[in-house]
C-alpha cells in the first residue's frame, strides 16, 4: 500500500510563481493613497495652515514684519486689542450688521423661495421673478458698493424719490449720517446676500413632498399650519446650514464696508474687519492686526464647528 | 492589472512630485517679493547687462507707454542697464511695498508716497540717499525738495501734484461773488452766498472718508499751510497751537452754516471732484492733475484756479499742499550706483520736464518747466501760484502718516457731528500723535 499523495501542508513554503512576482511591494501600496493625497495636501498646507499658523505666531511676538528683531510677549496683543474700546465697538457693529443681515437674508430667502415655489404663479412668470430675484448674486462686491454709493448718495435716486413723495424734506447723507450709516450698510449687504438663501430654500422646499401637505390638508390644517408643521421642519436642516455659513461669511465682511463707508462716519460701521486692516496697513501694528484676525478665526471656528456637526447630524 | 498598478504608481510619484514642487515653489518666504533686490540671480540679464527692478503706480496712471519710453530712453543712454518695471495700482503698491520692505525684497527702486518713508527708513528698508549724492557727485541743488528723515535724505519728489484751489465761476457769479475769495473771511461769506443760492448748490466740498483719509492733508491742513501755520514745533505734534485752532474753527464755521456739501463724512477724493465737475459745488480744494478730468467730463463749466485763501491780514508767503510721486532706493539692492543713475535720470531737466508734462504735475527739478505750462493759461496760473508760494505737506516723512491723518479726522468729525469742543478734539489729536512719535 503506498501513501496517497497528497497536498502539501497549508503553513508550507511556496514556490514563487510568476503572479506572485508581479505584486506591489507592500510599502509602495500603503504610500500610494498619501501619493493621491499629496497634492491636495500639500496645497492645504501652502495655503491655508502655514499662513494661519505664521499670524497665530505673529500675533504673540511685538513688531512683527516692521522690525527684524521682534520679540516674544506672548497674550500682550491680546490684551491691548481687548482693552481696546473701539475693538469693542467693532466687536459690536460686527454682531448687529451680522445677526440682522443673517435674520433678514433667511426671512427674504424663504420669502421669495416660497413664492418661486408657489403654484399660484405661472412658469413664465416665475422664470421672470426668478431673474430678477437672483440678480445682486450676480454683482461683484465692487460693483455693489459702487451702486449703492452712487443710489444713497444725497443726490442720488433714493433721495430724490423719496422727496418727490413727500416723504423727506431734503437730501439725506444716508451713509454719513451717524445713526443712518449702519442701517445703510446692512440694508446693504441684504441686498447683496439674500438670493443664495433663496436659491437653496427654493430647491429645500422642491424637495419636500407634495404627499405630506396632501395629508396634512387632509387633516384640516390650514396654510400656517402647514407651514409650521410641514414647511419649516423640513427646511430645518438647510435652514441652520445655511444660517451658520451666512454669520461665517458675514462676520467676516470688508469689501463692502471700506468701499462704502470706511469703517465712518467715526466709529459707526467699523467692524472687525476693517479694524483689523487699519491695525495692519494704516498704523503698521502687524502683531496686534494678527491677534484680531486669530480672534476672529477662533469666532470662525467655533460656528465652523457646530456646521461640521450640523452637517453630519443631517448625513 | 499590471497597467492598473503601474498608472497607480505613476499618479503617486507625479502626485508627489507636484505636491513637493508647490511646496518648493511657495515656502520662499513671508509676504508677496515684489522686487529682486534681495541679491538673487534676476539681477543680470542673459547678456550680462544689470536689470533693475522700478516698482511703482505711475504707469497705470499715465498715457499708455509714457514711462516705458523714458525707460527705453535710458536704456539708450546707459548700456549694460536694463530696467523692469512693476506696476501696480497705488493701493497694491502700498501693500506690495510694506511686505517687500519687511522681508528684505523690495525692487531696487521703489516709487514712494512721502507718508511711507519714516516708516521704511526706520526699517532700514530703503537706503540712504545722502550718501548716494555724496558718493555719486550729484548736485542736488537742483531738487526741489527731499524728504530726510534724521537729517538724512531717503526720498526725492520726482513730479509734484498740487492743490490750489477751484472755484465754478458760474456758482460764484450766480451768487454775487465776482472773484474767488483770498482770505478766510471771503471764503466763509462766498460759500454761504452760493450754499444760499438753492437748487443743491453748495458752497465748498470736504472729503473726510476714513478709509482715504487724506483730505486732512489736502483739505483741513492745507488752510494752515497756506497761511505759514504749522502741525508741528521742532518735528514733533503741536496741533492744539493757534494756527490749527483757526483752521478747525474755521471749518466748524463753514459746517455749522451748512455750506459744506453734505455726505462729507464718509466721501473720497473722487467723490469730491465729481461733485465739482457737475457744478454741485462753489469751491474745492483739489489736485492740479484733475483739471483734464473736470474738461473731459463737463466741457461746458466755467472754473478757474487760485491760492488757497489765508488768514486775514496775511501776507507772508503761501504754503501750497502738494502730493509726490517720490523715489527711493532699496537698502538690500545689490545695485545702488546703477539704481542711483535711474534716479539722477529721472531728476535731470529735460527728462523731468517730459514727465511732469504727461503726468500733468510740477516737476521736483527746479529748472524743468512742463508744457502744459506754455500751452495752458490755466497751468500757467498754478505754475506761477507754485513758484510764488513754497511747497507745503508737513505729513510727509512723519511716522504712520495715514493713521496721523485718520485720528484727526475722527476727532474732527467728533466735532462737526457730535459738537465735540474744538480743544477736547485737538487735545485727543495732540495725545495720539505724540504716542506715534
Amino acid at each position: 500500500m503506498s501513501a496517497p499523495t497528497s497536498a502539501p501542508p497549508i503553513s508550507a513554503p511556496v514556490a514563487p510563481t510568476p503572479a506572485a512576482g508581479r505584486r506591489r511591494p507592500p510599502l509602495a501600496k500603503r504610500l500610494a493613497p498619501y501619493g493621491y493625497l499629496a497634492p491636495v495636501a500639500a496645497l492645504m498646507l501652502v495655503l491655508m495652515i502655514l499662513p494661519i499658523a505664521v499670524v497665530i505666531r505673529y500675533s504673540v511676538f511685538d513688531n512683527v514684519i516692521i522690525s527684524p528683531t521682534s520679540v516674544l510677549v506672548g497674550l500682550k496683543n491680546y490684551v491691548t486689542i481687548f482693552a481696546d474700546p473701539l475693538f469693542r465697538t467693532a466687536t459690536r457693529n460686527t454682531a448687529v450688521f451680522t445677526g440682522v443681515s443673517v435674520l433678514a437674508h433667511l426671512l427674504l430667502g424663504l420669502g421669495f423661495a416660497m413664492l418661486l415655489n408657489s403654484t399660484l404663479l405661472g412658469r413664465r412668470t416665475k422664470t421672470v421673478f426668478r431673474t430678477i430675484f437672483v440678480m445682486p448674486w450676480l454683482l461683484t462686491v465692487a460693483i455693489i458698493a459702487i451702486l449703492w454709493r452712487l443710489l444713497l448718495d444725497p443726490n442720488g435716486v433714493v433721495n430724490y424719490g423719496l422727496q418727490s413723495v413727500g416723504l423727506i424734506d431734503g437730501p439725506v447723507a444716508w451713509l454719513s449720517e451717524l445713526n443712518l450709516a449702519l442701517p445703510a450698510v446692512t440694508l446693504i449687504n441684504i441686498w447683496a446676500g439674500y438670493p443664495f438663501f433663496m436659491v437653496s430654500l427654493l430647491a429645500g422646499l422642491q424637495g419636500i413632498s407634495s404627499d405630506l401637505y396632501e395629508a396634512a390638508a387632509v387633516d384640516g390644517a390650514s396654510w400656517w399650519r402647514r407651514f409650521v408643521h410641514v414647511t419649516l421642519p423640513s427646511l430645518r436642516p438647510i435652514i441652520i446650514s445655511m444660517a451658520l455659513l451666512d454669520v461665517i461669511w458675514t462676520s467676516q465682511q470688508f469689501p463692502l464696508i471700506w468701499m462704502t463707508t470706511g469703517g465712518g462716519p467715526l466709529d459707526r460701521t467699523e467692524m472687525l474687519s476693517t479694524y483689523t486692516y487699519k491695525l495692519a496697513f494704516s498704523e503698521y501694528q502687524f502683531a496686534q492686526a494678527s491677534a484680531g484676525a486669530v480672534i476672529m478665526l477662533v469666532v470662525a471656528l467655533v460656528l465652523a464647528v457646530f456646521y461640521v456637526r450640523q452637517q453630519r447630524a443631517r448625513d | 492589472m499590471r497597467a492598473q498598478s503601474g498608472a497607480s504608481r505613476l499618479v503617486m510619484v507625479a502626485g508627489t512630485v507636484a505636491a513637493l514642487s508647490v511646496v518648493a515653489a511657495c515656502g520662499g518666504g513671508e509676504g508677496s517679493p515684489i522686487g529682486n533686490a534681495a541679491g538673487n540671480d534676476n539681477t543680470t540679464a542673459a547678456d550680462g547687462s544689470v536689470v533693475l527692478e522700478f516698482s511703482q503706480w505711475w504707469e497705470p496712471e499715465l498715457p499708455k507707454g509714457a514711462l516705458r519710453g523714458i525707460m527705453d530712453d535710458f536704456e539708450k543712454a546707459n548700456p549694460g542697464v536694463k530696467v523692469k518695471l512693476i506696476s501696480a495700482p497705488y493701493a497694491s503698491t502700498q501693500q506690495q511695498t510694506v511686505a517687500g520692505a519687511a522681508s528684505k525684497t523690495l525692487a531696487d527702486i521703489v516709487g514712494l508716497d512721502g507718508a511711507w518713508v519714516s516708516d521704511f527708513a526706520k526699517q532700514k528698508a530703503i537706503a540712504d540717499l545722502s550718501t548716494l549724492i555724496k558718493d555719486s557727485g550729484y548736485d542736488d541743488s537742483q531738487l526741489a525738495s527731499q524728504i530726510k528723515v534724521g537729517g538724512q535724505t531717503y526720498m526725492i519728489p520726482v513730479v509734484n501734484f498740487v492743490y490750489p484751489m477751484f472755484s465754478n465761476d458760474e456758482l460764484l457769479s450766480k451768487a454775487g461773488v465776482n472773484a474767488p475769495p483770498a482770505t478766510r473771511t471771503e471764503f466763509l461769506e462766498a460759500a454761504k452766498k452760493v450754499t444760499a443760492t438753492g437748487n443743491g448748490a453748495y458752497g465748498w466740498v470736504l472729503p473726510l472718508a476714513q478709509d482715504a483719509p487724506n483730505g486732512i492733508q489736502n483739505d483741513v491742513m492745507s488752510w494752515a499751510w497756506a497761511s505759514g501755520g504749522s502741525m508741528l514745533k521742532d518735528g514733533k505734534p503741536d496741533v492744539t497751537n493757534a494756527a490749527v485752532t483757526g483752521v478747525v474753527t474755521f471749518v466748524k464755521q463753514l459746517w455749522d452754516a451748512k455750506a459744506i456739501a453734505p455726505g462729507a463724512l464718509t466721501m473720497k477724493e473722487q467723490d469730491k471732484v465729481e461733485q465739482f465737475t457737475n457744478g454741485r459745488v462753489g469751491m474745492m480744494i483739489d489736485s492740479l492733475a484733475h483739471i483734464n478730468l473736470i474738461r473731459e467730463n463737463n466741457p461746458k463749466l466755467k472754473f478757474s484756479i487760485s491760492a488757497i485763501p489765508s488768514e486775514d491780514g496775511y501776507t507772508g508767503k503761501r504754503g501750497m499742499p502738494y502730493a509726490s510721486w517720490g523715489i527711493g532706493v532699496s537698502d538690500t539692492s545689490p545695485h545702488k550706483a546703477e539704481a542711483f543713475k535711474l534716479v539722477q535720470y529721472l531728476m535731470s531737466k529735460d527728462v523731468n520736464s517730459k514727465l511732469s508734462s504727461v503726468a500733468n504735475a510740477f516737476p521736483g527739478n527746479t529748472k524743468s518747466v512742463p508744457d502744459f505750462v506754455k500751452s495752458d493759461a490755466m497751468f500757467k496760473t498754478a505754475f506761477d501760484i507754485w513758484n510764488k508760494g513754497v511747497p507745503a505737506n508737513e505729513f510727509t516723512g512723519l511716522p504712520t502718516a495715514e493713521d496721523l491723518m485718520r485720528s484727526f479726522d475722527v476727532q474732527l468729525q467728533e466735532t462737526l457731528a457730535n459738537n465735540q469742543p474744538i480743544q477736547t478734539s485737538l487735545a485727543n489729536v495732540q495725545a495720539d500723535w505724540s504716542s506715534k512719535f
